[in-house]
């Protein structure tokens, strides 16, 4: 069976929109219960964190300078840099790194 | 209490550099855009109506295997599911009175870093920030993806390599602040880090995506830590 592009992007479209508006729309009210409210509020730290690590050595061409840009960007995050140094930092290790191990 | 105009301004400055993280990371994804037959405009316009990266390569690498509809509908679901989590904390963020038009619109682009920034603000979210962020991350992102099908692979590898970890970076810049002032989240990090790195090279849970191990791994280690560490309200209304 062939199939339509435009349609395939209709389908992707139309599920990650629902998927962000339905609770926005629907949850109006302050959530009062503790747990809830304690669960929302870890869940974005944890899936940043799950979903750098390990990925970030399978994006380079060595891992050894995806753990190098990992180490810096955590001390400049830590150092507090901003969202942009950090990136662009992050970038300049590897880039820097792999004219020796690649 | 800030304007609406002096946040749509803040929320273009602070989206500037997600803008051309972005445009870095759309870049290999126009790659895959084109493995799965896209044209430029095509992908331009997947990448604009999706603004997921997770969900979009998930979605390419079927298309590019000539999966069905369905299959592409639950592996969007699948990839993007933690944007639903993400959309919920977000709610909490918004005073109680937000118009429809306005959720129905912040909804659109509710990413990791739109979103990582948005809950960042201290007290309740004033969308017109987060639509300054949006003004500029949106097309940073569609034009990447453009870019990434026109120009496919004449950047040269490294240079490929090397943006790769742009994502990565501002993830970090988002997480490792708070982990500074607040030892939960710090052992929370560390804690994701090990756990997603176990479940990531166990033989057994090859088979599983990584979309899904993500959202799992999210609800699990967020639930116990709701669990064990409830948020006292004076934090819990500012972060």
């Amino acid at each position: 069976m062939e199939h339509n592009i435009w349609l395939y992007i209709l389908v992707m479209a139309g599920v990650s929109y629902l998927i962000r508006a339905v609770p926005l729309v629907l949850i109006r009210r302050e959530i009062t219960n503790k747990t809830v409210r304690s669960f929302l509020y870890y869940v974005p730290y944890v899936t940043l964190s799950v979903m750098t690590f390990p990925a970030i050595l399978e994006a380079t061409q060595s891992p050894w300078s995806g753990l190098a840009a990992l180490v810096v960007g955590i001390l400049m995050a830590w150092w507090g840099r901003s969202l942009f140094q950090v990136a662009v930092g992050s970038c300049l290790v590897v880039l820097v790194a792999e004219l020796f191990l690649v | 209490m800030e304007t609406n105009r002096t946040c749509l301004r803040n929320g273009v400055r602070d989206g500037l550099p997600i803008a051309l993280g972005y445009f870095a990371v759309s870049f290999t994804l126009g790659i895959a855009a084109r493995n799965a037959g896209f044209s430029p405009l095509q992908a331009l316009l997947a990448s604009v109506t999706n603004n997921a990266s997770a969900g979009e390569y998930a979605a390419f690498a079927i298309i590019a295997a000539g999966g069905t509809y369905w299959e592409v509908a639950v592996m969007t679901l699948i990839a993007n599911a933690r944007y639903l989590l993400m959309s919920c904390a977000l709610s909490q963020k918004l005073a109680a009175d937000t118009p429809l038009r306005h959720r129905m619109l912040l909804a659109y682009d509710v990413t990791d870093e739109i979103f990582g920034i948005s809950v960042a603000r201290p007290g309740k979210l004033n969308p017109w920030y987060t639509y300054g962020a949006m003004l500029v991350a949106i097309p940073g992102w569609g034009l990447g993806t453009f870019l990434g099908v026109v120009l496919g692979n004449i950047l040269p590898l490294r240079l490929v390599s090397a943006l790769s970890v742009g994502l990565y970076g501002m993830f970090l810049a988002i997480v490792i602040p708070p982990a500074r002032h607040s030892r939960v989240i710090a052992g929370l990090v560390a804690v994701s880090f090990a756990l997603s790195f176990v479940v990531s090279s166990w033989e057994a849970l090859a088979a599983v995506s990584s979309g899904v191990k993500t959202i799992v791994l999210t609800v699990v280690i967020s639930l116990a830590a709701a669990l064990l560490f409830p948020v006292k309200e004076e934090d819990g209304n500012g972060a």
